[in-house]
């Protein structure tokens, strides 16, 4: 064994990337939680993304445009939902299952041609030349630019929510949804846009599975990525720092344990592996017990909502 | 003068039901003008339409002259129209600047709005923090928020809808000086509630829907109540009589020091609860909601278990039982929602009918239905308490609220029990209806069955408890006798200063 190996500066920065993923696709559903529907199909969501982005970016040769198409899928997809729960008042938790199981088998079957197809690079970013900087530089200036957009997101989805106007207007539609259709707000529309947005952000979360983490094509790649960014948000009791925290914890602990399997820890594998699991979700209920957490949940999560009532 | 608001011959139809048939209603600047009917009778699809909720299939609405047909809420606030809702109307989880914000085209600043709501409310008299959460508001002053939240906005016309259901007479007092500055204002207000008294103090004009139709237009500073609800119904209805004077026999049912911590951050906690009701007394709990009605019926429905001395039945010790095993024991329990705690929604009244009345009616044997006896009993409620069903199978949904409600107070009184918990047993329902829910429950009191009625409508707990208690921040006042109790000392037992009041 030897812990020396384990380098603290090339794991924070290789945390960052593995915990990108699931902040994307939780900062998306936390969008969606908030005008209150529960998109139980994350995890599909964001496999339709991996493919779609690793797919495209391949055939165009540029990552860019396969991050664009990653969103523009996961958006789509997640449309299907959206009319299925607005407009024809099915169960969101049966149609957000159901998501999860045909996006696997889409993205499945969308791979076909692409088992170990190796994506083109998505480059490292010399963020302000300060990447070379000796600690700070490879933790904060040195990767790529969907790192910094995840991070832009989470600030722009807190600022939103707490100082806009519309984001306003979106927790009104979560917290009671009769009330604010009775104001004159269009509760529809305000959840398909909020839909649709987390569809964008858990397909660019996916992508970024397929196309940097690993990076190359393999079936069901997300390996259940898309439940632990639905958990984030319950036990981030619906606030974007606290899902931040947890999907770093989360990113973290996964880093770490790999590190620690590498350098022959006398821990059974098992343990290590489902170590972050245990820890962030224990580490989150008791940072959000009690009062927070009942606070945070948007009254009329999950309820479907008809104009006639 | 002028009309301010003109409905000419309105129609709007719903399938399967005409809500609002060629009404025509007229309202003049300052004018207080109420809006009477029966539940069903078209006054909400009628509001709706003025305030671009719903739109008419016939007919026009004249605004200040000019031909008026708002797309959607927003076009009616521009007009100047605005309203006060009964229900859902607010974010419980957002502060009451926010909330008002919410309600407005173009809110200013945080900062400059909470200057605003502050300065409103003390011109009006209805004090209020712009930064509490509305969570943990009264329900008074929840109505605060969206009165505030309406005069913001400079309305020319106010509509209230059924306003005081949930207010102390004190809070009333308040909201009717209120509204009569405003009226003196220029602003009109239509005012729609079922207490007739209180429309006979406030309002200058009345029309009166009934079946969707304009029955009648009155004053009702010049009519009676009776008159009025007459009016309503469209025919003459009996008062409840309590067959004699009947003294309160031995304690039946008694709760000791209950104590009942939250369940949860909007809930309240019950303090140090005792109370005692003989066979033959009814027991009137009043209080303005939110103040520990459901829970104090949770802990005596067995819902939630406490200490096993906390309530007893009979000197027996039952507080630790759980629901069935109470009803066994005798003590049947009404709560005040109907869908979803008294009856399943979905589920036939003969389902329905089995879920409660199974142990004390014996509708099973070895854990098997017997379907027959608890369809008998089902129909023999239906008969009883005049259920206006189809049949017996229909879903529980499938009744209006009235119906749904004597179906769910009948099953509950056919099972004799010793002692009968209801909670608010004529909420949503019409004046016919009620008085018979209200009749029964008095001739349940006469074979000695020991009562408990928690109720919002304080004319309800006076015309049939016969002592009185009020609910306040979980605490319970001491018991007195209904009889020769004055409205004022009921407010401020209401209020928490019974105390001060003796």
């Amino acid at each position: 064994m030897d812990l020396s190996a384990i380098n603290p500066v090339l794991l924070i920065a290789a945390l960052m990337v593995a915990a990108t993923p699931i902040l994307l696709a939780a900062i998306g559903e936390l969008v969606v939680e908030k005008a209150g529907v529960l998109n139980l199909g994350v995890e599909g969501m964001m496999i339709t993304g991996a493919i779609a982005g690793l797919a495209i970016s391949v055939e165009t040769g540029s990552p860019l445009i396969g991050f664009l198409c990653a969103a523009i899928g996961g958006a789509l997809l997640s449309l299907i939902f959206a009319v299925l729960v607005l407009y024809f008042l099915s169960n969101q938790v049966a149609t957000g299952l159901a998501l999860t199981l045909f996006g696997l088998g889409l993205s499945s079957m969308m791979g076909q041609g692409y088992q170990g197809v190796k994506p083109p690079l998505t480059e490292k970013m010399n963020l302000l030349g300060l990447g070379d900087l000796p600690v700070v530089g490879p933790i904060l200036f040195g990767h790529d630019w969907i790192v910094y957009l995840s991070i832009t997101l989470v600030i722009g989805v807190w600022a939103f929510l707490k100082f806009t106007r519309a984001g306003l207007i979106l927790r009104s539609v979560g917290e009671n949804a009769e009330a604010a259709h009775a104001l004159g707000y269009k509760v529809n529309l305000i959840r398909m846009g909020a839909i649709a947005f987390g569809g964008a952000c858990a397909g660019v979360g996916g992508a970024y599975i397929s196309m940097v983490r690993v990076p190359q094509w393999v079936d069901g790649m997300t390996a259940g990525a898309g439940w632990i960014a639905l958990a984030l948000v319950v036990f981030g009791a619906w606030r974007a720092g606290r899902v931040m925290v947890g999907a770093y914890l989360f990113g973290g602990i996964t880093v770490l344990q790999l590190n620690l399997q590498a350098a022959g820890v006398a821990i059974p594998v098992e343990y290590l592996s489902m170590s972050p699991y245990l820890i962030t979700i224990l580490v989150l209920v008791l940072i959000s017990a009690g009062r927070a957490r009942a606070l945070g949940a948007p009254a009329a999560l999950g309820q479907t909502f008809h104009a006639s009532r | 003068m002028d009309a301010l608001l003109k409905i000419d011959s309105v129609t709007k139809a719903y399938p399967g039901v005409v809500a609002n048939d060629q009404v025509d209603l007229e309202i003049k600047p300052g004018e207080i003008h109420a809006l009477l009917g029966e539940n069903g009778a078209g006054k909400s699809t009628l509001v709706k339409m003025m305030y671009g909720l719903v739109k008419p299939d016939s007919g026009q609405m004249i605004w200040e002259g000019a031909s008026y047909a708002p797309a959607d809420p927003r076009a009616a606030r521009a007009a100047g129209i605005a309203m006060v809702f009964q229900h859902f109307s607010l974010f419980d989880a957002l502060t009451v600047a926010e909330n008002i914000a919410l309600g407005m085209e173009t809110p200013p600043k945080t900062r400059e709005l909470s200057r605003q709501i502050k300065e409103v409310s003390e011109t009006y008299g209805l004090p209020l923090n712009p930064d509490r959460t509305v969570g943990t508001l009264s329900a008074g002053e929840r109505q605060r928020v969206e009165i505030i939240r309406c005069l913001l906005q400079n309305p020319r016309l106010l509509i209230m809808d059924e306003p005081t259901s949930v207010l102390t007479p004190q809070e009333v007092d308040v909201l009717f000086k209120t509204l009569r500055t405003l009226s003196e204002e220029g602003t009109a207000i239509l005012y729609i509630s079922h207490k007739l008294e209180e429309i006979r103090a406030l309002c200058e004009a009345a029309t009166i829907l009934r079946g969707g139709k304009v029955v009648a237009t009155c004053d009702p500073r010049k009519e009676s109540a009776r008159g009025m609800a007459e009016m309503m119904v469209g025919q003459t209805f009996a008062t409840p009589k309590r067959a004699g004077e009947t003294a309160a026999g031995d304690a039946v049912l008694a709760v000791t020091n209950l104590s009942l911590p939250r369940s949860s951050p909007f809930a309240t906690e019950l303090k140090d609860v005792s109370l005692t009701v003989g066979a033959g007394e009814i027991l009137g709990i009043g209080g303005v909601a939110g103040n520990g009605q459901d829970e104090l019926l949770s802990a005596l429905s067995g819902e939630v278990r406490v200490r096993a001395g906390a309530v007893t039945l009979d000197g027996k010790k039952i507080g630790d039982l759980a629901p069935r095993a109470r009803r066994a024991a005798g003590l049947c329990v009404a709560p005040e929602e109907r869908l979803g705690h008294a009856a399943a929604p979905t589920l036939s009244l003969v389902d329905n009918a089995f879920l409660t009345a199974d142990v004390r009616e014996g509708l099973s044997h070895r854990g098997f239905i017997k379907w027959g006896k608890a369809r008998d009993y089902a129909k023999r409620v239906i008969q009883e308490f005049d259920v206006r069903t189809p049949s017996e199978d229909v879903a529980a949904q499938a009744l209006s609220g009235g119906n749904l409600q004597k179906f769910v107070m009948g099953r509950e009184m056919m099972q004799r029990p010793k002692a009968l918990v209801i909670n608010q047993p004529t909420w949503g329902v019409d004046a016919a209806a009620a008085a018979r829910i209200r009749q029964e429950l008095m001739t349940l009191a006469d074979d000695g069955v020991a009562l408990v009625v928690i109720s919002q409508d304080l004319d309800e707990l006076r015309e049939i408890a016969t002592t009185f208690a009020a609910l306040n921040g979980g605490e319970l006042s001491e018991t007195r006798p209904m009889w020769g109790l004055s409205m004022d000392e009921i407010g401020l037992m209401l209020g928490g200063s019974a105390g001060e009041a003796a």
